[in-house]
C-alpha cells in the first residue's frame, strides 16, 4: 500500500443521540481512488463529510477520535477550518454550481484564497481543461453556470474543486443525478485525477466502483466491515456481509 | 355525470380568471380616476409651472401649485427611511435566517410581525413624545419635528416588511450554495455576502421595493411628525411635508372642484406614477438577476 494521506483513529460521531459512525479506522492511500460503499444509511457519506468537517455547522454533531490529514489533526482547534477545506474539496452529489457565471465559479475560490487577480484566468483556464470542460465552454465563460447540462454542471463542480489544487477531492455520489453518458465522461475524470489528488468517493453503484477504485471500504450501520483492494474486495471478500452486499443479497 | 364536472371546471376557471381580473380593473380604475381629475387642473396651472414650480401656496392669491418641495420632502423622507431600514433589515433577516438559533428565532419573528401591526398614528405618537424631542436635544434644534423625524419612523415601519420578506428570500436559498461555498474554504461571512445574499437579490429587492411602497404611501405618521411646512426641504432637519400629507391636510378644506380640488389629484397622480415606476423598475431588475438561477 502506498503512503496514506488521510486517516481516521477510531472515530466515533454522534449526531444527538444517535450513534452514527462506530469506531472507524481506516488508512486512506495517497494518489489513488478510495470508494466507500455500503447500504443507504450506513454512514458512508456521514464519514465522507467528517473530513473537510462538513459537520461543524450541525450542532447536535459530536465527534470522538482523531481524523488526520497526514499528519495535520484536522479537528485540532490550531487548524482553522478554511484552510483545511482548501486542502480536502469536495463534489456533492447533486451538481450544485453557484448562481453565478462559468468563470466566476472558479474564479470564486480562487479569490477566497487570495490568488493574485492577474494569475486567476490561467488558473481556471487550466482547471477546465483538467476537467475536461475547456472545449465545451471556452466561448461562453461568461454564461450562467445553471444553463450548463447537469453532467456539465457536475465537471464544473470538479473543476471548481480542481482549481484551488488541493491534495484530497471528496465526492458524495457524484454520477448519482446523471445520466450514463455523462456518468461515463466524469469516471474518466476521476481517473485522470488519481495522478494529482487522493479521491475518496462514495457511490451506491458496484460497477461504477469496480470501474475506477483502487481500494474499496464497506461499511454496514456505522462500522468499516472490509477495507483492501478493489480487486479482492470484489472476487474474495473476507467477510460474509462484504459478499452478500456486491453480490445483491440486500442493500 | 362526466358533462356536468367538466362544466365546474368551467365555471371554476370563470371565477378566478374573474378575480384576477378585478386586481387589473382596480389599479387602471384608480389610475384613470387620478389622471381624468389632473386633467382640469393642468388647464389652469401649465405642466412646467407645477412639475418645476418651487412653491406650493394654494392660498396665495390665484394660488401657486409648484410641486417640487412636496416631491422633495417626499423624497428625503423616504430616502432618509431606507437608508436606515434597508441594512438593518437585510442584516436582521441574514441573522434570522443564518445564524440565529432556533429557539431565539421562534421569538424574534412573531415579535416582528407585531411591529407590522401597530397603527400608523401610535407610531405618530411616538414621532411627537419620543424621536422629535430626541432630535431636538441631540442636533440642538427648536422642533424635532422634521425630516429626519419622518425617515425614523418610515423605518420602524418598513422595517418589519423588509425582514419578513427578505427572510424568506434567503431562507429560499437552497442549502446546496451554501455547502458549495464553505466546502470552498469559504467562511460563513464570505459564504453570507458574496453567495448567499447575492442569490437571494431577486427576492431582496422585492422586500425594499415593498418597504419603499410602504414609506412612499405612508400618510399619518409623516403628517404628524415632520413639522408640516411646505417648503423647500435643505437638510433632514428641516420641517417638510410629503405629498401624502399635503393631500390628507388640505382635501378636507378645499372647495369641490377648484383649482387646488385638482392640483390635489394632479399630486397624487405624480405620487401614483412614482410608485408605479419603482414597482416596474424593481421586477425589471429581479428579472435580470434571475437568470442565473435555477
Amino acid at each position: 500500500m502506498s503512503q496514506t494521506k488521510l486517516s481516521t483513529q477510531s472515530l466515533n460521531l454522534h449526531f444527538g443521540d444517535k450513534h452514527v459512525l462506530k469506531g472507524i479506522n481506516i488508512e486512506i492511500p495517497a494518489n489513488k481512488v478510495t470508494a466507500l460503499i455500503g447500504p443507504s444509511g450506513c454512514g458512508k457519506s456521514t464519514l465522507l463529510r467528517s473530513f473537510n468537517r462538513m459537520h461543524d455547522l450541525t450542532p447536535e454533531a459530536y465527534i470522538e477520535g482523531k481524523l488526520l490529514l497526514e499528519q495535520l489533526d484536522l479537528y485540532d482547534k490550531k487548524n482553522t477550518v478554511t484552510d483545511i477545506r482548501k486542502r480536502i474539496g469536495m463534489v456533492f452529489q447533486k451538481p450544485n454550481p453557484l448562481p453565478k457565471s462559468i468563470f466566476d465559479n472558479l474564479a470564486y475560490g480562487l479569490k477566497l484564497h487570495k490568488t493574485p487577480k492577474k494569475e486567476i484566468p490561467d488558473m481556471v483556464t487550466k482547471a477546465l481543461q483538467e476537467s475536461y470542460l475547456w472545449e465545451e465552454v471556452k466561448d461562453e465563460l461568461q454564461k450562467p453556470a445553471v444553463q450548463l447540462s447537469g453532467g456539465q454542471q457536475q465537471r464544473l463542480c470538479i473543476a471548481r474543486a480542481v482549481v484551488l489544487r488541493p491534495e484530497v477531492i471528496l465526492m458524495d455520489e457524484p454520477c448519482s443525478a446523471l445520466d450514463p453518458i455523462s456518468t461515463k465522461k466524469v469516471e474518466e475524470l476521476i481517473l485522470s485525477l488519481k495522478d494529482d489528488y487522493t479521491v475518496v468517493i462514495v457511490t451506491h453503484n458496484m460497477q461504477q466502483a469496480q470501474r475506477i477504485a483502487d481500494y474499496v471500504a464497506f461499511m454496514y450501520l456505522g462500522e468499516v466491515i472490509e477495507f483492501d483492494e478493489c480487486e479482492k474486495i470484489f472476487h474474495q471478500p473476507q467477510h460474509e456481509l462484504t459478499r452478500n452486499y456486491i453480490e445483491g443479497t440486500f442493500g | 355525470m362526466s358533462r356536468s364536472r367538466e362544466t365546474k371546471d368551467w365555471i371554476f376557471r370563470l371565477i378566478f380568471k374573474a378575480t384576477g381580473l378585478l386586481t387589473i380593473a382596480l389599479l387602471v380604475g384608480i389610475f384613470l380616476m387620478l389622471i381624468s381629475n389632473s386633467i382640469a387642473f393642468f388647464f389652469d396651472v401649465s405642466l412646467i409651472d407645477f412639475l418645476g414650480g418651487k412653491q406650493w401656496s394654494p392660498d396665495k392669491g390665484g394660488g401657486v401649485y409648484g410641486i417640487l418641495p412636496l416631491l422633495a420632502s417626499t423624497g428625503l423622507v423616504t430616502l432618509g427611511s431606507m437608508v436606515i431600514a434597508i441594512p438593518l433589515g437585510i442584516l436582521t433577516a441574514a441573522y434570522l435566517a443564518e445564524f440565529a438559533p432556533s429557539r431565539l428565532q421562534a421569538i424574534l419573528k412573531p415579535l416582528i410581525e407585531v411591529l407590522a401591526s401597530i397603527p400608523s398614528v401610535a407610531i405618530g405618537f411616538l414621532g411627537i413624545v419620543l424621536v422629535g424631542p430626541a432630535i431636538s436635544n441631540v442636533f440642538g434644534t427648536l422642533s424635532g419635528l422634521n425630516a429626519l423625524n419622518g425617515s425614523i419612523l418610515l423605518a420602524v415601519m418598513a422595517l418589519p416588511t423588509i425582514i419578513s420578506v427578505s427572510e424568506d428570500a434567503i431562507n429560499a436559498i437552497p442549502k446546496s450554495y451554501r455547502e458549495a461555498s464553505l466546502a470552498l474554504g469559504a467562511n460563513q461571512w464570505a459564504t453570507l455576502f458574496r453567495v448567499t445574499l447575492p442569490a437571494a437579490l431577486p427576492g431582496l429587492i422585492a422586500a425594499v421595493m415593498l418597504g419603499l411602497g410602504r414609506a412612499l404611501g405612508e400618510t399619518m405618521t409623516v403628517l404628524m411628525a415632520t413639522g408640516n411646512a411646505a417648503a423647500m426641504p435643505t437638510s433632514f432637519l428641516d420641517s417638510v411635508r410629503t405629498i401624502t400629507a399635503t393631500i390628507a391636510i388640505e382635501m378636507g378644506e378645499v372647495p369641490f372642484q377648484t383649482t387646488h380640488y385638482f392640483a390635489l389629484f394632479a399630486i397624487a397622480a405624480v405620487l401614483f406614477i412614482i410608485t408605479l415606476g419603482i414597482n416596474l423598475l424593481g421586477e425589471y431588475l429581479a428579472n435580470r438577476l434571475r437568470k442565473y438561477h435555477a
